[in-house]
């Protein structure tokens, strides 16, 4: 792949007045949105026809930084918007831009309903194991023993897996990497881009400010070290005992099949509908 | 285009079933619901319907999605509703708060049963007035609107409609159980006798930069809707008139927040609606609205029959509320009385209306049953 300058691609889909960004030195979100941009630039698609959604958090704010036509919503319900947007204008794309709290804790219900109704949705998840906008409390990702300010002497909870997660419910598309594997990540999202039905790719996201301060690993550097001790390919995953994958975050693909979509499925069964009533053959 | 029920003549149906019926006749393309007693029969009429229509009717996974997938739809471009009951729209006070930041016009029917909680589910009640108004959080207004008939529920779905789509706002139909469930006459006219209103799309790529602007001077700005190329970026945040977050700046708070509050406030004449009853020579006049209006005319009757010269005002618009017209009443009566099915919401606005001209008085009924007409007749002659 020809890799465009950054500078290229921030002046071709960033809007110059809201620059610059929120985000933190250091954030990993910046880098899951240029492999956004990439893949969207890499596929030639048309910037008209998409429609960025979002809830609320630093990972929710991406929408206000690009020049495509965005809604900003409520916290964890980006979902449930979408599905709206999408049933009344199938013609439009839709990517989500979503935190790790924003998805799997508030928006939960409305994640795995998009997904069991396989949502015509490409969902970017950034995944820092915490509230990064709020400050750094413990996210419903955090691995056991991780610090946040609600959790101050180490999580005692169990963890989400996302991708599991979104896997089980019956997505067409689930990948997960660290922003540090770049290639991958681009290509997953060109990938999820093109399919039909619910595509989810996850980053494992640097957040030094909130994050990584309270855990020992103040700066980006420090954080993508931890996800490469921490992260284990699919296919190694699969020969290692359990007791090893402990405290392990496995990355990869993790679905990719091809159901029908929410928009394909609603149109048969409007036609269902009229044949049922007899207007139509 | 042909509709999925008859048009152009009286069909005898629920209330349920007129407000479905009225929302297909004014656009409503979009539906998103989650069942609850006694609203579900709206959802089932637009299950059966939307599909016929190619439209869109959906099973949520609650209240806070089916509100966002209507706005969500909206800014897609199509006529959206969703209706529920009181837990149900209490649900709905988050992104109801988001549809008035965002100036996104839709219809939110609230069939009111008794609360608080799950309370009595299958009963009618009015205690989701004061929520209607002032439920989500914030400075804001809408528009609330209240049938007291099963014709009322149709004409005024309509009438929610066209409102919301003039000011680009959330507008709520606030019914209850008894007319949701009550069988009436209903007149469904062919959509050529009625009225639908659009909303303002922009002219042109110059007005489509100022979504939450004041560009035409009414305070309602053009909405650029989603997948024409307008690029626009909404938020719930506080916003400029581009719609750029500038959420630390009192002075873009307040512009934005008093033009959504004063683009209802300045065009009250238009939006308030009401009705009065032998109400020239009164000098006893009953405010009531919904239902209860119903045996508040009786009441009338029964009191002018005993020579007591009563009258009745029932008030169609909840929200914007007519203090003034309130107090000039209140100038002109001896006093006033409020019957509703609550232990007293809509007093307060009256009370505060009537400003001490005249003294007002709740007769106040909750458990399910609307008022007879003797119940107020007789607590007015005492
Ligand atoms: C209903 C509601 N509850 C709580 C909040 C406060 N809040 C803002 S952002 C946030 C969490 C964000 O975390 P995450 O989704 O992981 O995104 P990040 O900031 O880490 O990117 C919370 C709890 C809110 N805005 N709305
Ligand atoms: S708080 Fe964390 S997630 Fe938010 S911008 Fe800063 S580094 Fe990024």
């Amino acid at each position: 792949m020809y890799l465009k300058s950054a500078y290229e691609i921030r002046d071709k889909y960033l809007r110059k007045d809201m620059l610059p960004t929120i985000f933190c030195p250091g954030c990993g979100i910046g880098s899951a949105l240029q492999y956004t941009l990439r893949a969207i630039d890499d596929l030639k698609l048309n910037p008209d026809e998409i429609v960025w959604v979002s809830g609320i958090g630093c990972s929710s704010r991406v929408p206000g930084f690009v020049n495509f036509d965005g809604l900003h919503t409520t916290h964890g319900r980006a979902l449930a918007f979408a599905t709206g947007i999408k049933l009344a204008n199938p013609d439009l794309k839709i990517i989500a831009f979503m935190g790790d709290g924003d998805a799997a804790a508030i928006g939960g219900n409305h994640f795995i309903h998009a997904i069991r109704r396989n949502l015509d949705v490409t969902v970017i998840l950034i995944n820092n194991f915490t509230y990064g906008m709020t400050g750094g409390q413990v996210a419903p990702t955090a691995l056991k023993g991780l610090r946040g300010t609600t959790a101050p002497y180490g999580q005692f909870e169990n963890p989400f897996d996302i991708a599991d997660l979104a896997v089980s419910a019956g997505a067409n598309y689930v990948a997960r990497w660290s922003v540090f594997n770049y290639l991958q990540g681009i290509n997953s999202i060109k990938k999820a881009l093109q399919k039909e039905g619910f595509t989810l790719v996850e980053f494992l996201s640097p957040c030094p400010i909130s994050f990584g301060r309270r855990n020992r690993m103040k700066t980006a550097p420090e954080l993508l070290r931890w996800y490469q001790k921490i992260t284990v390919p699919l296919a190694k995953a699969k020969k290692m005992p359990p007791e090893e994958l402990e405290g392990k975050i496995v990355i990869g693909e993790f679905a990719d099949r091809d159901r029908p979509g929410l928009v394909r499925e609603y149109e048969a069964y409007k036609k269902r509908a009229k044949k049922m009533m007899g207007w139509e053959e | 285009m042909r509709y999925p029920f008859p048009v152009g003549r009286s069909d005898f149906i629920q209330g349920d079933e007129a407000i479905a019926r009225a929302a297909i006749l004014a656009g409503c393309r979009f539906y998103a619901g989650y069942p609850i007693t006694p609203a579900s029969e709206i959802f089932e009429a637009m299950a059966l319907y939307m599909p016929l229509v190619d439209g869109v009717s959906i099973q949520m996974e609650d209240e806070l999605a089916s509100m966002a997938a209507i706005i969500g739809a909206s800014w897609a471009g199509a006529k959206a509703m969703t209706a529920t009951s009181g837990p149900g729209f209490s649900l709905m006070m988050e992104n109801l708060g988001y549809a008035i930041m965002t100036e996104t016009p839709l219809v939110l029917v609230d069939v009111q049963r008794g609360g608080p909680s799950t309370g009595q589910p299958t009963l009618a009640a009015q205690g989701d007035i004061m929520q209607a108004i002032w439920g989500t959080h914030g400075d804001h207004s809408l528009i609330v609107l209240s049938p007291s008939t099963v014709q009322e529920a149709f004409d005024f779905t309509i009438r929610a409609f066209n409102l919301a789509e003039k000011y680009r706002t959330p507008v709520v139909l606030l019914t209850d159980a008894e007319i949701a469930h009550m069988r009436e006459r209903v007149y469904v006219p062919q959509p050529g006798e009625i009225e639908i209103i659009d909303r303002k799309l922009p002219a042109s790529e110059e007005e489509a930069k100022f979504p939450f602007g004041d560009i035409h001077g009414d305070g309602v700005p053009p909405m650029p809707i989603f997948g024409k190329g307008y690029r626009t970026y909404v938020t719930g945040l506080t916003h400029d008139e581009r719609g750029r977050p500038r959420t630390v700046d009192a002075e873009v708070h307040e512009k934005l927040v008093r033009r959504i509050i004063e683009k209802l406030e300045r065009n009250g004449k238009d939006i308030i609606s009401y009705e009065t009853f032998e109400l020239d020579d009164a000098e006893i006049a009953i405010i009531s609205t919904g239902i209860v209006s119903r045996s508040a005319v009786r009441a009338v009757k029964i009191l002018r029959e005993r020579g007591v010269r009563a009258g009745m005002l029932k008030l169609n618009t909840i929200w914007p509320f007519d203090f003034e017209m309130i107090e000039e009443l209140a100038e002109r009566v001896r006093k006033i009385y409020v019957p509703e099915m609550n232990l007293g919401q809509l007093y307060h606005l009256v009370k505060e209306g009537a400003n001490g001209k005249a003294e007002v008085e709740l007769i106040a009924k909750i458990g399910g049953e609307v008022h007879t007409p003797m119940e107020i007749a007789e607590r007015v002659v005492g």
